[in-house]
This record gives structure tokens, C-alpha cells and sequence, in this order.
């Protein structure tokens, strides 16, 4: 630890992680040996279809994983220190207060029995030592922060009197409590109409710079990833196929699926007749192909695919997982 | 009539209130008011044969609602709704009028028996089709395995059942099920909104070739504006009840009108990360159970004046673009006091 501190620890650094879950059938890897880091004030993109993985990955970091599901390999290193095998206690320490969380669906995050509040004020006084009074003005002054109107009035609403946009400032108000320095955001715009994505999309950029927090954007819409991350890794069938800058994925993708994936979405600038297309679907978990998970669905398999799987190499300005590029 | 064709499709300000009131009791006891929700609140269009109509807009605004009551699940409470000439929304009307058009739902896990074999559920429309009109015998089976070809699945899938298939795969079985009474309209809600990117392509690819195919109209909705961009040939936006924009796909995405579309535009994320400039999007989307006065948007409009919070404005042809039929209903645009829209996105 000592020596590693000296060079430039990543904030994050997940390395080889991989995710299982033990079945009477045997045991199905949902992510499966995966390595990323992110830098303080970083946005990383982490984009894929269902079943990807993507969700798992950020669970796994912070410690979420529901049983029967585990860790099966890897470490999950936050400023160095190995967080993944700490004790129940101390991740839970770790969990807020090092790294916020927030989720797709506001309306399960937040209690309904309680006032957004008292959710907030709780959050503050269990990882920070405030008093009452202290914690209230902490409160009320990231409620504002996220941009909900008269935070002295709404302090003592409960959560079904927000809407859906408001509910999710108030979630990451939650996140911001103890000013972690890694955010985890699952899908944090999805339920939310496009005027609203925009507007949580604009807090998340500001408070990425103003506080330096690191952020591990999770969702399936690259629209927001383009908007938001600075660096973007694209998930298949559990593994990472493509991972570079936002930029470069998205104008000069080097994976197939990468590829495949831009091009199926509609765009408002220029028109098509078709979209590209790729034929088939994710595979399930019960049957992964060996070799690259992509090679039946993709264009330009040969046998090499089918046999050996990819590992990331560098192909242009990104790194992808592909056979193709290492020619 | 007979000179330009008639339109497939057409709506004379169709409106559609909910009455969401307490219980009797509640009123009288706690003196609380009758709560009239207008789900749509005038709106007036037409499709022509073979085109493609979008509807776009925020949850709320009533899209889904012209949907149902374009196909008969509601009934409007004002206004007239036709179809191929005939008034299909009158009580007493033939619902054999409807017979030609079909819906395609958002939820491919929820629009399908789960307990029914997918051959079953492609040839129930046959069935009761026959029932009403009593046309000879096709053979059922080759009509199912055709469907189900023509949507890109295998004759085999008939055996299957619908948790067998993935979400783009269902959505093909609900396509292939709304073809099978030979339909001339489609109205599809959200078909692609429940899948994935990649899937979404499939859809999409698969209902623009049967339109080509099979010549079909389609009214599209849908709150993603890429998506409706993509296949619709004209656009409607809609904001609280009420179509505020209406004009042909490249138009309205190119020239803007109304600064509710504009708002909307800008909202999309940039994909093409050009780095353009964003207007901060202020506000949201009010009750429709208290819907502002006047323009119904002017909270949220940066244009909005006193005639704006007072005078509801109507749907009028936008100057310069009479010709192609763009309508919007703005009086900052009438009155010429919007500065030129941001050339599209």
C-alpha cells in the first residue's frame, strides 16, 4: 500500500470481478472478469443492454450483491484499500459515506413513511458528526444544492407529494449526504420524462465538478452517456467489450457490438431508411457461447472466435475485445 | 370529397375528461369539489392512407388516450372520429367499423396470454373473425405459420409459449397478431419503448417493411423523439390534452415552432456530441387536474405574456409553411414575437 500510494491511485479500481450465482443447474456468471478504474471527478460511462451486467457490476462495488449471488473473484480496491472482503459493519460504513448510491426508481429509495427530511437528516448524522441543528442546516442546504424549490417548506413533505424528478434531487441529495467521493447512479434517468433527464443530467455534471466526486453512470441510454461521461465501457453478456473515451466510442467504435449498437439508434440529425441491425439477441446467462460471447451475432466471426475469447487490446484510440483488431 | 382522397383517419376536436371526484359523501362532508381530469382536451387530425403519424410527448399529456379512444377502448366525451368516411365513435355505431384497425401495445409481457400457445394467440382475431363475418375457411394453421414468418419468427414458435420468447420476440408475436385480420391501421403505443437499442432496430426495421408491404397507416406514439423522427412522416406534439405542434417529420424537427417543441428538442441528449450550447429546461409538466390558464404551457414558456396567460391559443397554420401543413398553437409565434427557431438539433 505504501508504495502504491506514491503513483497515482485510481479512486476506483475494480479488477477481474466476477459475479455468480449458484443454481441447481450450476453456476451462472453474470459478470464475469471485469476491470475498470475511475479517477476522482471521473464520469464512467457503463452502458449496455438488459442482461448485460452493468447493474450487477455496480452492485458488486458497493456491496450489494443479493444472495445466492457473490463475488466468485476479483477485488474492488476504493483509494487502494480492498473493500469487497471488508465485514458487513464496515462496508456498510464505506456505503454512503465513502460511496452514494442512486437508483432508477426514486419511489423505492426513498421511505414512504417518513419526510424527506428526516431520510436526509438520518443519512447525515449516521456517517457525519453533526448535532441536530448542524444536520438540518446540512440538509436544507443540499436540498437546495440539488435544486428543489423552497427547501424549508418541502423539508417536512413526504415523498409521494414529489413528483418523479423531484423525488430523484432528493435521492441524490441522499447520495451527496456525507460527500462521498464516488457516486454509484443505476440508471438514474430512465423512469423520468426527457425534460426532466435533462435537467438531472445537468445537477449530475454540476455536482461532479463542483465537488470532484467520481460517478459510475450506469444505463442502458447512450444518449445520456454521450451527454455525461468522460470515459465509457461498453458491457456484453457480463464481460466489458469496448472501453475508452466517450468521444471515440461513440464516432469510431472498434467492437462489432460497439458498432452494431450505434447504429441502431435513431437519430434526430440524420435520416435512414434502416437502421443497422443486429440479428438475435444478448445470450442467456445458461448458455454464453464459448469463445466471444458476440461471435453468433456477429458479422465478421471466423473460427478464432469461436474457439478463444478476446481479452481487451488496444484498437485505435479505445480498448476492445475482439480478434479483429489485433490484426 | 371526391376530388382530393379522404383521409383513413380523422378527428374533430376529440376530447376525452376523466371524472376523478372524491366519493359523494366526501364532497358533501368535507366540501371538496367535483375533479374533472381532461385527458384530451381537443384534438383534432388526420391520417392519410399509407402514412405514418407520430404523437409525441411527456408522460400525462393524453397520447395514449387518442389511442384508446381512436380504437374504441374509450368513448369521447365530445367531439367525432372517423374512419375510411364512417363515424365510428357514435353509440350504436357498427363496431364492425373498427374491424380494420388493430393496436400494438407497449408491454409485449402484459398484451399476451401467458397460459396460451403463440399459435393460438395469432389466430384468435381469425376466429372471432369468422364468427362475425362469416367468411369461408382459410386454413388457420398456414394463415398462422405466414404471420409468423412475415414477422421474422419460425413456423415452430407457434408451439411455444409467450415466456419462452424475449421482450423483441413478443413484440413480434403482438405484431404478427395485429396483422392477422388483414388490417389497414395500426395504432401502436409505445411498441418499442420496453426494449433494448438493438431490439428496438429489429422492431422498427420490421413495421417500416410491412408498411411497405402491406400498405399500411400507422399512428405512432411514442415519448422518444429519435424514434418518431426515424419513422413517422408527420408529427404531432402534444402538451397537456392538446396538440401544440403538428407538421411534417423533417420540418418540425428542422424549424421548430412552438417553444414547447423546441424545449423538447433541446432536451434530447446530443448523441452527435457537438457540444452545442443547452437551454436550461425549467419546470415541469402541471397537474391536468389544474391545468394553467390560457396556453396551457405558458408557466414554463421564457415567451410567455399577459394574452398568453389569459387567451388559449388555437391551432393555426404557421406562416410560410401553409403549403406542407404545419399548424402550431402559440401566440408568440403568430404575433412574430419568437426569434428564429434554432436550425433543429
Amino acid at each position: 500500500m505504501g508504495a502504491a500510494s506514491v503513483i497515482a491511485v485510481p479512486l476506483l479500481a475494480v479488477e477481474g470481478l466476477r459475479v455468480e450465482f449458484p443454481t441447481r443447474h450450476g453456476t451462472l456468471v453474470a459478470v464475469d472478469g471485469i476491470s475498470l478504474t475511475i479517477a476522482s471527478g471521473e464520469v464512467l460511462g457503463v452502458v449496455g443492454e438488459s442482461g448485460a451486467g452493468k447493474s450487477l457490476t455496480g452492485a458488486a462495488v458497493i456491496g450489494l450483491i443479493d444472495p445466492p449471488g457473490r463475488i466468485g473473484a476479483g477485488k474492488v480496491l476504493l483509494a487502494g484499500r480492498r473493500i469487497d472482503n471488508l465485514p458487513p459493519e464496515a462496508l456498510r460504513r464505506v456505503r454512503g459515506r465513502e460511496i452514494g448510491a442512486v437508483f432508477q426508481d426514486p419511489l423505492t429509495s426513498l421511505n414512504p413513511l417518513y419526510t424527506v427530511g428526516r431520510q436526509l437528516v438520518e443519512t447525515i448524522t449516521t456517517h457525519l458528526d453533526l448535532d441536530a441543528a448542524a444536520a438540518r442546516a446540512r440538509a436544507l442546504s443540499l436540498f437546495a444544492e440539488v435544486g428543489i424549490p423552497a427547501p424549508e417548506r418541502r423539508f417536512d413533505h413526504y415523498p409521494h407529494q414529489f413528483s418523479g424528478g423531484m423525488r430523484q434531487r432528493v435521492v441524490i441529495a441522499l447520495a451527496l449526504a456525507a460527500n462521498p467521493r464516488l457516486i454509484i447512479a443505476d440508471e438514474p434517468t430512465t423512469a423520468l420524462d426527457v425534460s426532466i433527464q435533462a435537467q438531472i443530467i445537468a445537477l449530475l455534471k454540476r455536482l461532479c465538478r463542483d465537488h470532484g466526486t467520481a460517478v459510475m453512470l450506469i444505463t442502458h441510454d447512450m444518449g445520456v452517456i454521450a451527454e455525461t461521461a468522460d470515459r465509457v465501457a461498453v458491457m456484453y453478456a457480463g464481460r466489458i467489450v469496448e472501453v475508452g473515451p466517450v468521444a471515440d466510442v461513440i464516432h469510431r467504435p472498434q467492437h462489432p457490438y460497439t458498432r452494431g449498437l450505434m447504429g441502431s439508434i435513431p437519430s434526430l440529425v440524420a435520416s435512414c431508411e434502416e437502421l443497422t441491425q443486429i440479428d438475435g439477441a444478448m445470450p442467456r446467462l445458461t448458455a454464453i457461447p464459448a469463445g466471444c460471447a458476440f461471435h453468433p451475432r456477429c458479422p465478421q466471426a471466423f473460427d478464432r472466435c469461436q474457439r478463444e475469447r478476446p481479452e481487451l487490446m488496444p484498437a485505435g484510440s479505445t480498448q476492445a475485445a475482439c480478434w479483429l483488431v489485433c490484426a | 370529397m371526391s376530388v382530393s382522397t379522404p383521409p383513413l383517419v380523422e378527428l374533430v376536436d376529440v376530447a376525452r375528461h376523466f371524472d376523478v371526484s372524491p366519493p359523494w359523501l366526501n364532497r358533501v362532508l368535507e366540501r371538496q369539489p367535483r375533479a374533472l381530469l381532461k385527458a384530451v382536451d381537443g384534438v383534432s387530425f388526420a391520417i392519410a392512407r399509407g402514412e405514418t403519424l407520430g404523437l409525441v410527448g411527456e408522460s400525462g399529456c393524453g397520447k395514449s388516450t387518442v389511442a384508446r379512444l381512436i380504437v374504441g377502448l374509450y368513448r369521447p366525451t365530445r367531439g367525432e372520429i372517423h374512419y375510411a368516411g364512417r363515424r365510428i365513435d357514435a353509440q350504436g355505431a357498427d363496431p364492425g367499423e373498427r374491424r380494420n384497425m388493430q393496436m400494438i401495445f407497449q408491454d409485449p409481457y402484459a398484451s399476451l396470454n401467458p397460459r396460451w400457445r403463440v399459435a393460438d394467440i395469432v389466430a384468435e382475431p381469425l376466429r372471432a373473425r369468422r364468427a362475425v363475418a362469416g367468411t369461408a375457411a382459410t386454413p388457420i394453421d398456414a394463415r398462422v405459420a405466414a404471420l409468423l414468418e412475415q414477422v421474422g419468427l419460425a413456423r415452430a414458435d407457434g408451439t411455444k409459449f409467450p415466456h419462452q420468447f424475449s421482450g423483441g420476440q413478443r413484440q413480434r408475436v403482438s405484431i404478427a397478431r395485429a396483422l392477422a385480420g388483414n388490417p389497414a391501421f395500426l395504432v401502436c403505443d409505445e411498441p418499442t419503448s420496453a426494449l433494448d437499442v438493438s431490439v428496438q432496430a429489429q422492431v422498427l426495421n420490421l413495421m417500416r417493411r410491412l408498411q411497405r408491404e402491406l400498405g399500411l397507416t400507422y399512428l405512432f406514439i411514442s415519448h422518444n423523439l429519435a424514434v418518431v423522427h426515424h419513422i413517422a412522416d408527420r408529427v404531432g406534439v402534444m402538451y397537456l390534452g392538446r396538440i401544440v405542434e403538428m407538421a411534417p417529420t423533417p420540418r418540425l424537427f428542422a424549424q421548430p415552432q412552438h417553444p414547447y417543441t423546441r424545449m423538447l428538442l433541446d432536451a434530447v441528449p446530443d448523441l452527435a456530441l457537438t457540444g452545442k450550447p443547452r437551454t436550461a429546461v425549467a419546470g415541469e409538466v402541471p397537474s391536468p387536474l389544474d391545468p394553467p390558464s390560457g396556453c396551457t404551457f405558458h408557466p414554463r414558456c421564457p415567451y410567455a405574456n399577459e394574452r398568453c396567460r389569459q387567451e388559449l391559443p388555437l391551432l393555426r397554420p404557421v406562416m410560410g409553411a401553409e403549403s406542407v401543413g404545419a399548424v402550431v398553437a402559440c401566440h408568440a409565434v403568430a404575433e412574430g414575437r419568437l426569434p428564429l427557431p434554432s436550425a433543429g438539433v
